[in-house]
């Protein structure tokens, strides 16, 4: 299993080299530091003279991959690709526009962010689950029926709507919690329950349908009928065999969203303004400021990559009889 | 051009997104005569005539596409002589001068629904008001100053002073007529209708008319009859009062609401299904190719799809529309007109979007593909010594299309949902093109005004819903139909 796992790091490392290059190309080859100088200063005010100081307060006025000025191994090092690019893989991701350290600013932020992506994950993932599991308890009666209605009407209706709707309707109407903001430590739950609250309802149409399909698929099999046939209730037949059969087709969605988590979700926390990476991310995006959405586009990967093989080793874990090699 | 400028009085415009779109329309039209010609190909398509569900969607679905396409059917307007002489000075008609076109593109839409376009308010106002929506300091007749509500300019104005008294009988009595029209359009569209099934069918007419009625023909007539009425009935009572009140009220620079919602559905339609059209060859081909010859092809099309999935979605994206920012903002010698610009952004977004959701249906089609070939009759092909290319176009590609077609319908709905959340993060359309995400993202500042301006909103989430809802109904029954893992 070690082995295996050090072979799924070593593939890891191209499709990581590939992001990197894609990343690359699509900030500095697309687009010369030039335009982007150009485009931030403003296409007026640009001088020759600001594009140039823009471009080397943040590193942008050195050759894209060989310096032939420098000697040594410096004429690698002291070019943009390597300065950009590669030191991300060391986990150093530079100065945002503001001047602070991009690294700290995502340690930091981590928090809010997991406080309310694990609550929700965990939270809809029971409910998702349960309500499918209801709707084949009762399948094939008008409830089913219903229930897949309620389920594609609520796939239907824009996430920005749950946002809206429910920071009028909790906060505004019924002045339950705040509307928006933040405390770190325990005070936080306060500002936690709305955001988690919505972004569960507003996952549960596609992510229930999609169970109760899997669901479905299960209890048509040999393996269901024989439990019953033995004598198991509905409920334990369900529970106990379903359930358990239907884990492999679940996890290969679900697990590789964990690490994920920590990213945060760039609607939720930019209406309830939690200072997560996810407004993080908008706020960068909003201000056009390059080095955190590439900051963030590497590190997205590298926990996607992550998700894939903690994917696997869950596979071990729901059957036994998978074995890694 | 400027001749045909001349004859046509206007001068025809076709963006990037027209074409394609009548590209689509025209691909769909030839695939459903190849369709009539085919016997499984017909059979799935009357499974899904045969569900309400998809004939109601169906319906619906045509509604806004009919709205899209006369809204793609885009032209510049000849400057009429006043306006020429306001922006040229020279005098009018000194010469039969070269007819000057504006830089304005209006589409077919926009002339039908000119009412709506130019009647623009001042700011806010609710549905069916007859004032503005906020105080401003008003002049009275005897010199002095208080502050009300304004009348609006063209809101409710045919009703004159006693306008709170007169307008609820008004807007019945307009209501009642615009029923009894959509009643009378109804019963053209069910005799039209009714004939051309009864057509061939060897019964007399009045029994057919009879079974449709009563949801006894084999393809569900009832249910796209049935919504058939609802959407006239929504419509007749749009033209009948919408000319003369804010239906659905004003937005903060006073255009009509309907005006914008009727405007953002060809936005919606256009990221939702050229998307899929854009990325299809991509997919197509890279997942027959990867599937099919194996070896290093499959190799390097699984490493590129690998790489492209491992970033997340809204980030590549993100990434991507910034640069494309860059892009168009540093070569403004491109675009001939706003509307051109606005409409290379549109398509842009539409490859990225493309770019960053094709690899689902390249590995779809590669593991199908994978299944296809060792198959008897593909094996026997080969061993008959017919040519690889020729294999994949007459043995693969065909095995393949009810993948693509589910794709391309399962896709459109969180498409259209994925605009508005993106326009809302500010990756999404150009602010200045007219979109559900637009319209959200700019009443959303309003949300915190006291009372709250509401109307906005509601008229781009309903839009939107009764949108994707058709969308997503009308998938379900084409997968159940088309696939056969669901037979």
């Amino acid at each position: 299993m070690l082995a295996y796992l050090l072979r799924r790091l070593l593939y890891a490392v191209p499709i990581l080299i590939g992001v990197n290059l894609l990343t690359f190309v699509l900030f500095f080859v697309v687009n010369s530091p030039d335009d982007m100088a150009r485009m931030h200063i403003g296409v007026k005010r640009a001088t020759p003279e600001a594009i140039e100081r823009w471009k080397a307060e943040r590193g942008y006025d050195r050759p894209m991959f060989l310096n032939d000025a420098a000697s040594g191994s410096a004429r690698f090092t002291e070019t943009i690709f390597f300065d950009k690019s590669l030191r991300m893989f060391a986990l150093e991701f530079g100065r945002a526009d503001d001047g602070r350290d991009i690294g700290q600013e995502i340690r930091d932020r981590m928090g809010p962010s997991l406080a309310i992506a694990l609550p929700t994950f965990l939270l809809s993932l029971a409910v998702s689950i349960s309500f499918a599991l209801l709707l084949v308890f009762f399948r094939a009666t008008y409830l089913d029926f219903w229930g897949v209605v309620l389920c594609v009407a609520m796939m239907s209706i824009s996430s920005l709507f749950y946002i809206i709707g429910g920071q009028w309707l909790v906060s505004k109407l019924w002045a339950l919690v705040p509307i928006s903001g933040y405390a770190p430590g325990l005070d936080a739950a306060r500002f936690l329950v709305l955001p988690v609250l919505i972004s569960v309802i507003a996952g549960i149409g596609s992510s229930a349908r999609w169970y109760r399909t899997i669901f479905l698929e299960e209890i048509s099999k040999d393996y269901v009928r024989t439990a019953r046939a033995k004598g198991l209730s509905e409920l334990a037949v369900l529970f106990r065999h379903v359930l358990r059969n239907a884990l492999i087709p679940i996890l290969t969605g679900v697990v590789v969203v964990i690490p994920l988590l920590f990213m945060g979700s760039l609607l939720v926390e930019s209406f309830f303004a939690i200072p997560g990476l996810g407004s993080y991310t908008i706020d960068a995006i909003n201000a056009q400021d390059f080095a955190v959405v590439r900051a963030m586009v590497f590190i997205g990967s590298v926990l996607y990559i992550v998700g894939l093989m903690l994917t696997d080793l869950s596979y071990t874990l729901a059957d036994p009889r998978v074995r890694l090699q | 051009m400027s001749t045909s400028s001349g004859i046509l009085g206007f001068q025809p415009v076709v963006l990037w997104t027209d074409a394609l779109l009548f590209v689509l329309v025209a691909l769909a039209l030839l695939s459903a005569l190849r369709a009539r010609t085919q016997a499984p190909l017909r059979a799935a398509w009357r499974k899904v005539g045969r569900r309400p569900a998809g004939m109601a969607a169906a319906t619906v679905l045509l509604a806004f596409l009919a709205v899209g396409l006369v809204d793609s059917l885009h032209y510049r307007p000849l400057l009429s002589a006043v306006e020429r002489v306001a922006g040229v000075g020279a005098p009018a008609g000194s010469a039969p001068a070269a007819p000057v076109v504006s830089t304005e593109v209006l589409s077919a839409l926009d002339a039908l629904l000119a009412p709506l376009r130019l009647r623009t308010e001042k700011t806010y106002s609710a549905p069916f008001a007859w004032t503005l929506y906020q105080r401003e300091t008003v002049e009275t007749a005897d010199g002095g100053q208080v502050r009300d509500y304004p009348r609006l300019t063209y809101g409710a104005a045919h009703l004159g002073a006693d306008v709170a008294a007169a307008r609820g009988g008004d807007v019945a009595l307009r209501l009642v007529s615009a029923l009894a029209q959509a009643a009378l359009a109804w019963l053209v569209a069910f005799l039209v209708l009714a004939s051309l099934v009864w057509r061939g069918s060897g019964l007399r007419w009045g029994e057919v008319a009879r079974a449709m009625l009563a949801g006894r023909t084999v393809l569900a007539w009832r249910a796209a009859l049935v919504t058939l009425a609802v959407l006239l009935a929504v419509a007749a009572v749009c033209v009948e009062l919408a000319p003369l009140y804010h239906v659905l009220g004003t937005d903060k620079v006073g255009q009509d609401v309907l005006y914008l919602a009727l405007k953002s559905v060809r936005t919606a339609l256009v990221i939702g299904t050229l998307t899929t059209l854009v990325m299809m060859p991509f997919a197509v081909a890279l997942g027959i190719a990867a599937g099919y010859l194996g070896g290093w092809v499959d190799d390097a099309v699984q490493y590129v799809y690998t790489v492209l999935n491992a970033i997340p979605g809204v980030l590549l994206i993100a990434a991507a529309v910034l640069m494309m920012q860059v892009v168009i903002d540093t070569h403004p010698q491109w675009f001939d007109t706003a509307a051109e610009r606005s409409d290379a952004r549109l398509l842009a977004l539409c490859f990225i979007l493309g770019i960053t959701s094709w690899t689902g249906l390249a590995r779809l089609l590669r593991g199908e593909t994978l299944k296809l070939r060792e198959l008897e009759y593909v094996q026997a092909a080969r061993a008959f010594g017919v040519r690889t290319p020729a294999i994949l176009r007459r043995h693969i590609l065909p095995n393949l299309m009810h993948i693509v077609l589910i794709a391309l319908v399962m896709d459109f709905s969180g498409l259209v949902l994925a605009e508005a959340v993106l326009s809302y993060v500010g990756i999404g359309v150009d602010p200045s093109t007219i979109s559900f995400g637009t319209m959200i993202n700019m009443a959303r500042a309003e949300l915190a005004r006291e009372p709250m301006v509401w109307w906005s909103l509601a008229a781009a989430f309903a839009f939107m819903f009764v949108l994707v809802l058709a969308a997503n109904l009308f998938a379900d029954v084409v997968r159940d139909a088309f696939d056969p893992r669901r037979a």
